[in-house]
Order: structure tokens, then sequence, then C-alpha cells
């Protein structure tokens, strides 16, 4: 049994999956992109395509320029005969938490979660402003970095950190990531020139093309497929106003709403996964989260070594969830963000059974 | 960096253009017909503080704004990053900050471009003001940008109430989005396209349930898993339905009726669709066996027209229409 349970029903990852993120993928489709990642993460667990109870995927459009993009990679699920299906125009972790829902609805017992992001087809900076407010902001065409940029330069105006520490942040992630074989940069890297000062190429996510996907379980059907499920025993998303104008650029309280909601403050965590694109808003999440430095900070690598937008968010998820299946784990937040300057927040709690 | 993809994947331009047409509702109509006549308008809330740019609704209680002030074309950066490299569309096309600006009167800040000579020369807390277009329409991009100011603060008032009522006021704004992208079909639809340049059909085989994908995605839909068996199909094929177009569809040079139809080319387990010619549009029949027309230099075949051959049972392709 999990330690806490806030739910009705006991709900866990049991499996979880990568592709190799890299600059560009244009030899595979978006079917060959997703489907050696469903193959890899039904092969983990035994179960066959046909035999899942509710498929849900997240991606967006207009990092392909293409409407209804999604539906192609509905050909790798293998959908016939009819099967539950739902797509979220966001990050794979709001697809995952749709399925949590679903789950915890009794209307099923196992999900499989996935996502993709081709970023590579076009100039992602400029596709991001396309999310903006239309009659403020999508005019101006501001693109992700500067936004993630002016919020730096608050934190440092508010005494939250400065350049050498950012650059620390991106230095940690990215030689975390050396044991990451799916990371796009790993190791040692320079921090580059400014792109947006005050943030230089070592803040700022590459921009990579990549796909991931989880499984997901309830109850004694996850103790079946999996050897320590990751259970997840709190989830929450919380978002905040649109004008970023309006809202203090140092805090994150949608975060820190979706915690408390999640039960991280109650216990001790060890692990933190948080998608955190740009160097700064892991200073923003820290914050929000209360995480001391014991706690191990995306151990994997995180956004700043690979960032397939619209999956990034779900693998902070599956990347915690692995960690307690192989037992380097205990007790595990996992962070997703939407939106400019950390708009929307998800966070999850995932524990394994006491050893 | 990752090594390059492999050389025979196809690419292409693929621009995304779209001209979004929006409304404005009374808050956004009145700040935006502002900019025009060089006013800068905000809303208050139920607690006093002044919104710039204005929303029509509290963000806290969801309330309905609708009590509007003119706020000064004045203010203070509140948080800036320097942009060494401008964007295409972006406010100025030389090195510039972007700034949040709380303009005096305002208690929120609003997002802009600040024309500074360089970064040293900017930052958080400087006074600074709106450099007006010369041609506004009534838009946010009536501001120009922002300029350092260092001219006397305007004595403190009350931010002074506004009707909002202006002469001809705008009541919506067309936001024009292009974006250019790059567009790669991936292996399978690189290897089919490749092939109608020879003017060959090529398709994949399921390894699973054995069917053939024309064109081929890369994977069965049934089975989900790839299709990798590449079979060549057709030349010629079987129509398996149709429906007459009487409508001209806008820089289409066809002649209206025409038939456009589904077409199982010899071998393939699903059918395409394509164009009908070489036949009166009201003798185009199920079953009708056809073959592709290439023009000189197409990439594809322009239609399909009548082999001549027999019909072809109606068992022999009721599983594929």
């Amino acid at each position: 049994m999990p330690r806490t349970s806030r739910h009705a029903r006991e709900l866990a990852v049991v499996a979880f999956a990568q592709s190799d993120h890299r600059r560009r993928t244009d030899e595979l489709s978006e079917v060959e992109l997703v489907m050696p990642v469903l193959h890899e993460v039904l092969a983990a667990t035994g179960l066959k395509a046909g035999e899942i109870g509710f498929t849900c995927s997240g991606s967006s459009d207009y990092l392909a320029g293409r409407a209804f993009s999604f539906t192609m990679t509905l050909d790798g699920v293998g959908a016939w005969p009819p099967i539950s299906e739902s797509h979220v125009e966001m990050d794979g972790a709001w697809a995952l938490y749709e399925a949590w829902v679903k789950i915890q609805t009794g209307e099923a017992d196992t999900a499989l979660v996935y996502a993709y992001g081709k970023s590579s087809p076009g100039p992602v900076r400029d596709v991001l402003t396309r999310q903006l407010d239309p009659y403020y902001l999508a005019p101006l065409w501001p693109d992700s970095v500067a936004l993630a940029a002016l919020q730096a330069q608050a934190l440092i105006d508010a005494g939250d950190t400065d350049e050498p520490a950012l650059a620390a942040i991106g230095a940690r992630s990215r030689a975390a990531a050396g044991t990451n074989p799916h990371a796009q940069l790993r190791g040692t890297l320079p921090q580059g020139d400014y792109q947006v000062r005050p943030l230089r190429t070592g803040d700022c996510p590459p921009i990579g093309d990549g796909a991931a996907a989880v499984i997901l379980a309830a109850g004694d059907t996850a103790r079946r497929l999996c050897g320590r499920p990751a259970w997840i025993t709190g989830i929450d998303h919380r978002i905040e106003a649109h004008g970023l104008g309006l809202r203090d650029l140092t805090d994150s309280p949608s975060t820190r709403i979706a915690a408390e909601h999640a039960g991280v403050f109650e216990q001790p965590v060890d692990t933190a996964e948080l998608h955190a694109p740009f160097s700064s808003q892991e200073v923003v999440l820290r914050k929000a989260l209360g995480l001391g430095d014991t706690v191990a900070v995306n151990p994997s690598g995180g956004t700043l070594a690979a960032n397939p937008i619209m999956a990034a968010g779900l693998i902070r998820i599956g990347e915690a969830a692995a960690r307690i299946h192989r037992g380097e784990s205990d007790r595990a937040v996992a962070h997703a963000t939407s939106g400019p300057c950390l708009q929307q927040n998800l966070v999850a709690v995932l524990e394994g059974d006491p050893r | 960096m990752t090594a390059a993809s492999p050389p025979e994947v196809l690419r292409a331009p693929l621009v995304v253009e779209f001209p979004f047409t929006r409304s404005l509702g009374p808050v956004q109509s009145a700040f935006l017909t502002g900019l025009r006549e060089r006013v800068v308008l905000g809303v208050q809330t139920a607690d006093g503080t002044v919104m710039v740019p204005p929303l029509e609704y509290d963000p806290v209680t969801a309330e309905e704004l609708r009590e509007l002030v003119e706020v000064a074309p004045t203010g203070t950066v509140t948080t800036f990053a320097w942009n060494d490299h401008p964007r295409p569309n972006q406010p100025l096309d030389t090195p510039f900050a972007w700034v949040l600006v709380r303009l005096d009167g305002a208690g929120t800040a609003l997002l802009h471009a600040l024309d500074a000579p360089g970064p040293d020369a900017v930052r958080t807390g400087m006074r600074v003001r709106i450099r007006w277009a010369a041609e506004r329409v009534g838009a946010i991009t009536d501001i120009a940008c922002f300029e350092p100011y260092d001219g006397p603060v305007a004595p403190a008032r009350e931010p002074a109430p506004h009707d909002g009522g202006f002469a001809d006021p705008v009541t919506g704004i067309i936001a024009p989005a292009r974006l250019d992208y790059t567009y790669s079909p991936g292996r399978a639809q690189t290897a089919y396209i490749n092939a109608l340049a020879e003017r060959r059909s090529v398709g994949e085989r399921c390894p699973s349930c054995h069917k053939v994908y024309v064109p081929p995605r890369g994977a069965c839909p049934t089975c989900g898993v790839a299709t990798t068996d590449r079979v060549e199909v057709g030349p010629a094929g079987t129509v398996t339905t149709f429906c007459i177009v009487n409508i001209k569809a806008k820089n289409l040079d066809i002649e209206v009726p025409y038939v456009y139809a589904h077409i199982a080319l010899d071998g393939a387990g699903l059918a395409l669709h394509g164009r009908i010619g070489g036949i009166p549009y009201d003798q185009v029949r199920m079953g009708l066996r056809v073959e592709p027309v290439w023009t000189e230099g197409g990439r594809y075949p322009d239609h399909y027209r009548p082999t001549g051959e027999p019909d072809a049972d109606y068992d022999a392709y009721k599983e594929l229409i």
C-alpha cells in the first residue's frame, strides 16, 4: 500500500520510455518518431495495445505547422478495434492528468499516455509567440527566450540569483545528463553568449525533437505489471493570470498551490524532476516547492539537456517514476509547466512502497 | 550536435499564414482606440488598482470591470531584457530592450520595447515614456516603443476617470501571423514521393496483417507496427466510389462538373483519391478500370483515365470501399 493516498483509487506509473532527443529528425514522420517509444513502453508491461483501457496524447500543431498532426501518431497505437482515446493540445503531463481522472472515475484500469514534439521544422521561438494574448502581446512577437529573460532579470533584481548562479544550474544539469543516454546535450558545455541578456546559451534549452510514453495502472493491476510501482499519491495543476505585467515573475504561486494540493509538503521528497526550460525558472520552482539542498534536482539533466516541447513535462513525471522503479527514490516530486514564464504548473507526488 | 539527417530525405518550405480577425469588447476597444488618439487608458479594479493594459474581468475575483481611467504616457521600468538580435516582426529592428513598464497612475505593467543605445543604458527603475507610431490604427503597435525619459515626474494625482468614448471607435483587430517551416515528410512518404517522380507508385505492407498501404505513412494503423516491406502497386486501379463536384474551387483550373474518386490501385489494400478524366462525368461508375495520367514535369498523376478494360467485379473491390 502506498503510504498516503488522497484519492479514490490507487494509481501508479508502471512503465516509462522516451526517444533519444535530437536537434532534427527529418527522416522521421510523427508516427515514425512515436512508434518505437510506444512499443517499448508496452513491452515493459507485456500489455497489448488492445488491452489498454484509455489512450491520451499531448502535442501541438503549431510545432509541426500542420493541422491535426496528432492524428498521424494514432497509426502507431493500433487503433483497431476502436479504442477509447483523447488528445490535449498541451504537454503530455496534462494528457496524463486526463488519464488519471479517467482511471479515478473507474472508467479504465490502465492508460497509455504519450507525447511528442517536433520543434525542428519551424522557428520555435517565434512559433511560441502565437500562444500569447493576441491583443496586447502577440502583435509584438516577444519570443520565448525574451520572456524568460525578463523573468531572469526580475530574479536578479530581487536578489534571488545572479548570472554565476544561473550558469551553475546549467552546468549541473548538463553534467547530470552525462548518465542519460537520451539527452540531447551532455557533459561539460560552455555557457556561451547572451541570447537575450541576462540569459546565455547555457541558460536556455536546446531545440529538439523527441517523444515519450508512460503506462498508468490502478491498484493490483499496477502491482502485477511492475515490481515497484511509482504511486501517484497526489496531483494538481493551476494557472495564473495571463498578463505578464500582472504577475510577480519571481514567484510561482500556482506551483505552490498545486504542490499543497498534491501533498508535497506533508513529507520530505528525495527527488525533484522540474520542468524548468530556463535556468532562472529552476530558481523560481525551488522557492515555490521549498526544495532544500538534500533533494536531487533534475538528476536526468532536466529540460536544459533535452527539451522536446510538449513531451518535456511528461518526461519529468516519467523520470521521477523511473527512479522509484529502480529503487533510487522513495518519494519524488514531478513538475510540468506550460506557457510563458511558468504560467501553468502541474505538480505530482510519486511514492514507492517501503523497502 | 547530432549528425545531419540522411541526404535522401525530402524537404520543402511550408508557409503557414493566417489573418485572425478578432472583435474587441468595450474595454479593449476603448484602450486600443485610445492609443490611436495618444491616450492611454487603464481599468480600475474593486480594490482601486489600475490595470494597464486593461482587462475586462478582474483576474482574481472574475468581476466584470468597466471603470476606465486615463494614465500618463510616462512610467517606470519594472524589469527588462536586452535583445541584441531582434527577430522578424519585433517592434524595432535594431538592438533594443524588452521592458515591463508601469505607467504613472497604473498598478500593473505593460510589455513593450525600449529603444536605448545599449544594455548599460537600461536598468530596472529607469524612467521612460511612450514614443508614438507615426501612423496609428488602434493596435498595441501604435506604441512604436518606449524611450528613456529624464523629464519631471508628473505631479502626483489620481488617475482621471475617462468615459472611453471616442469618435470612430476601433471594434476589432486583424492579427496577421506568418510562420515559415521546413517540412520533411519522413522516411515512408519520402520513398513514396520519390517513386512518383519516376511515375511509379509504391506502398508498404504490414508485416502482421499483410495489408498494403498506399500512400504509406510508415505504420499500420490497425496493428500499430512499422510497415517496412515496400511493394510496387498499380499503375492501373479500380474506382471504388466517387462523387461529382459542381463547385469551382478558387485557384483551381478544372472545369466543373468533374469526378473525384476513390481508386484502389492494383495490389493496394486501400483506396487513394484522385480526379477522373477522359470520360464524361456522368459515365463514371464504380468498378471502372483507370490508369494514371502524368502531365509534363508533373510529380504526381494529374488525373486518372479509363483503361478500356471491362469493369471489375464488385466482389473484387468491395472490401476497399
